[in-house]
């Protein structure tokens, strides 16, 4: 094969990546601009040691208006409090989630939620519940023997 | 007969000896870190083995403690110690220089002071804080200062690698460096950019705070210089195996590599771009500004043209190889190829599972398309495809060959080692389908899913017909590591060496495009110039954001609740 017709194929490559990734760099900046209200953002540092003693509300779920809620949420080893909550479906929650110990997660399943809890960070996060069903709360970060019994639910009814 | 005095089999070039050294001990590390492999696709196929491993081995108390070995003495101990061993051996060979070789035996044995004092806490259960130990999980001391010891050593090997290389550019003014020299010093620059934020949190925050003499730790700040390695990492566990492809594998398979000064351009890139990503890791976490996140994303795009166009380089140069052995076809040439040599058949095995994981990388990338997978079985359903496979498999078929070159010891039963590398490849592929799949299902990583408390069994039972793939992948991948792992042992381990004359020599590849006369390659062999050009780049994205969390310090007390 000549070296001058890999040469031009080797240009070409080279081009069609570089505009694959730009294509790639459009679609996150759509999605971001348009809906990722699920990107979690800091609402404030806390100090750990205060989350269980009047640092972060007691963990409940809070209506602010019509079809929508706040959700106070603390996520420990090796559970979630509060371990189960009740929507209907419409609803436009914003959960506020810290951790008094170690790392966890909190992922809803079946929504784009998916929160890194840190010690020391309020997450802040949205979501509207479009389906009825019950959502799987998943602790995906490991925190201790337990982790795999961290689990908790949603349920949203008609 | 004769002598009195063992013969030093190694006294023609010494640095033999330290190199045989390394890749020992990585693979020793290897073969008890891919011990716990297999019991963990068994526990993603809900079946719990560990009741049964503990009988058989009292010191491993859980799930947990297994996979932070795994992790642990996998990807940051057997990485870098066969990094260390092979770059530092094909740099001085192609230069036909030595290292300072005092320097080399140190950096040896910081590493295996290193291993052995964080191996102590990790068998006791006293560190199962698994390969990222996030604080404010907290482990033994010994472990964190272990662990940096074997840090400090790579960093040795720095100083090491480039100072050969700069002894050698005296020695040869106006020459451009040797290929696969240049590939070895811009890697270990790479990682001397890589490795600042795992120095300054072993140094400043764990090793204090698990001594006692700091209460508490910030865990956002040690997660955000934890990953300012941790993604760069990857290509320190990469760019070794690249050596391979561009600097060997086409002569192997009986041919030249297509283009010289591309791959310099490539390695050049890792050099720049490798480094300013770790947000994307991050991707989850509150407390970096989202804007940063879009830096990072930006910049790690970038990262993903270097790979394509590698993949390019690579099936190109082996694609004119076999056409000249008389290939024909689109696909038929592949046949041509030289199979029998471990290191084409590893190599390009590897490099096929690099393509996939490649893809899904890119998705993994995408900030915003990250939530659906981060954490779950997705992400080491994606890496061990770059990393246990591509990287690990190029390992595995350079030592088959660096090995007997070293030692003069011939490869015991060399086609053991043949199948067990592709049944490796088809379990990883397999446990790959298995574990993508699972993640979109919202399976946990690093879970015991296995051994799951009443109340919440069978939450996973969706799941169920991809739990048997990595019941079959675990199977496979045990048969493959005993196949590969068992020739290399019965390699080292053998008396027997070949006379001089008869052992295989190491073959660095020719280029069809060389770098003689080529400005641009002048240019690119500048690398005091790049290197700090890439610490400028990396302390520009990272700064603000380090300096804000810093300033707002939040103390979090340790716990340990495994
Ligand atoms: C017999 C071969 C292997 C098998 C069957 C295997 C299997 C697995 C499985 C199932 C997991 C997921 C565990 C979890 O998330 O709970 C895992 C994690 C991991 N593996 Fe492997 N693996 C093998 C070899 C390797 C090799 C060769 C490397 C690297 C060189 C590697 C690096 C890792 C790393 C870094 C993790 C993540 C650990 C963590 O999440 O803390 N593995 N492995
Ligand atoms: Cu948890």
């Amino acid at each position: 094969m000549n070296k001058h017709v890999i040469e031009t194929y080797e240009r070409g490559w080279m081009l069609f990546s570089l505009a694959m990734i730009l294509v790639f760099l459009v679609f996150i900046g759509y999605t971001l601009s348009g809906f990722a209200f699920y990107v979690p953002t800091a609402a404030e540092r806390i100090d750990p040691t205060t989350v269980r003693t009047g640092g972060f509300p007691t963990p409940h779920v809070e209506k602010v208006g019509p079809g929508k809620y706040q959700a106070y949420v603390i996520a420990q080893a090796f559970t979630f409090l509060p371990n189960e909550m009740h929507f209907k479906v419409g609803d436009e929650v914003t959960f506020y989630v810290t951790s008094p110990d170690v790392q966890h997660g909190f992922y809803v399943h079946g929504t784009d939620i998916n929160v890194q809890v840190i010690p020391g960070e309020i997450a802040k996060v949205k979501t509207k519940f479009k389906r009825p069903g019950t959502y799987l709360i998943i602790c995906t970060e490991y925190c201790g023997i337990g982790h795999q019994n961290m689990l908790g639910k949603i349920v949203v009814e008609e | 007969m004769a002598t009195l005095a063992r013969k030093d089999e190694y006294a023609d070039f010494p640095v033999k000896k330290v190199s045989l050294y390394y890749i020992t001990l990585a693979f020793v590390a290897l073969l008890i870190g891919t011990l716990f492999g297999p019991f963990q696709a068994f526990n993603y196929a809900g079946v719990n083995l560990y009741p049964a491993l503990e009988k058989l081995l009292p010191f491993i108390k859980s799930y947990y403690q297994g996979l932070t070995l795994h992790g642990v003495l996998n990807a940051i101990v057997f990485t870098q110690l066969f990094a260390q061993g092979a770059l530092l051996y094909l740099q001085s060979r192609e230069m036909r220089m030595l290292p300072q070789m005092g320097v080399a035996w140190f950096s040896w044995w910081l590493a295996f002071v290193g291993l052995v004092m964080a191996a102590i806490p990790l068998l006791l259960n006293d560190a199962t804080v698994l390969y990222t130990f996030y604080p404010p999980l907290k482990g033994h001391p010994l472990f964190y200062i272990g662990a940096a010891l074997i840090i400090v050593s790579s960093l040795v090997t720095v100083y090491l690698s480039v100072e050969l290389w700069a002894r050698w550019k005296r020695q040869n003014p106006g020459k451009p460096t040797p290929l696969v020299s240049y590939m070895s010093v811009v890697t270990w620059m790479m990682w001397a950019v890589a490795a600042v934020g795992l120095v300054v949190e072993a140094v400043v925050l764990l090793i204090p705070w698990s001594l006692g003499w700091l209460k508490g730790v910030d865990p956002l700040l040690a997660r955000t210089l934890f990953w300012w390695t941790g993604h760069p990492i990857v290509y320190f566990w990469l760019l070794p195996a690249y050596v391979t492809w561009y600097g060997l594998l086409p002569k192997h398979a009986g041919g030249k590599l297509f283009s010289d000064p591309l791959a310099r351009l490539v390695f050049l890139a890792f050099l720049i771009f490798s480094s300013p990503v770790g947000f994307h890791h991050q991707f989850a976490d509150p407390g970096i500004d989202p804007f940063w996140k879009l830096v990072h994303t930006v910049l790690t795009m970038m990262v993903a043209v270097p790979s394509l166009i590698t993949a390019f380089t690579i099936a190109a140069s082996l694609e004119i190889t076999a056409r000249e052995k008389g290939g024909r076809g689109v696909i038929g040439w592949v046949a041509k190829l030289n199979w029998k040599d471990p290191i084409v058949l590893a190599s390009v095995l590897g490099a096929i599972s690099f393509i996939v994981g490649g893809a899904g990388g890119i998705v993994n990338a995408s900030f915003t398309l990250d939530y659906v997978v981060h954490n779950t079985t997705w992400i080491p359903g994606h890496f061990h495809l770059p990393v246990a496979t591509a990287v690990t498999l190029t390992h595995m078929g350079l030592a088959l060959v660096l090995i007997p070159h070293l030692t003069g010891k011939p490869v015991v039963r060399l086609p053991l080692a043949r199948a067990g590398i592709v049944l490796w490849f088809v379990g990883m592929m397999t446990m790959a389908v298995g574990m993508h799949v699972m993640g979109l299902m919202g399976v946990p990583r690093r879970a015991w899913i296995s051994n799951m408390a009443p109340n919440v069994q069978g939450a996973y039972s969706e799941a169920a017909s991809m739990m048997v793939l990595n019941g079959i992948a675990g199977a496979i991948l045990l048969i493959a590591a005993t196949l590969i792992f068992y020739v290399i042992f019965a390699t080292l381990l053998q008396s027997r060496r070949l006379p001089p004359a008869e052992r295989p020599e190491v073959g660095f590849s020719e280029a069809i495009s060389g770098p003689e006369g080529r400005r641009s390659v002048m240019v690119m062999d500048r690398l005091f110039f790049w290197w700090g050009l890439a610490y400028v780049i990396v302390f520009a994205v990272y700064l603000p954001t380090i300096v804000r969390i810093w300033s707002t310090f939040v103390s979090a007390p340790g716990f340990r609740l495994w």
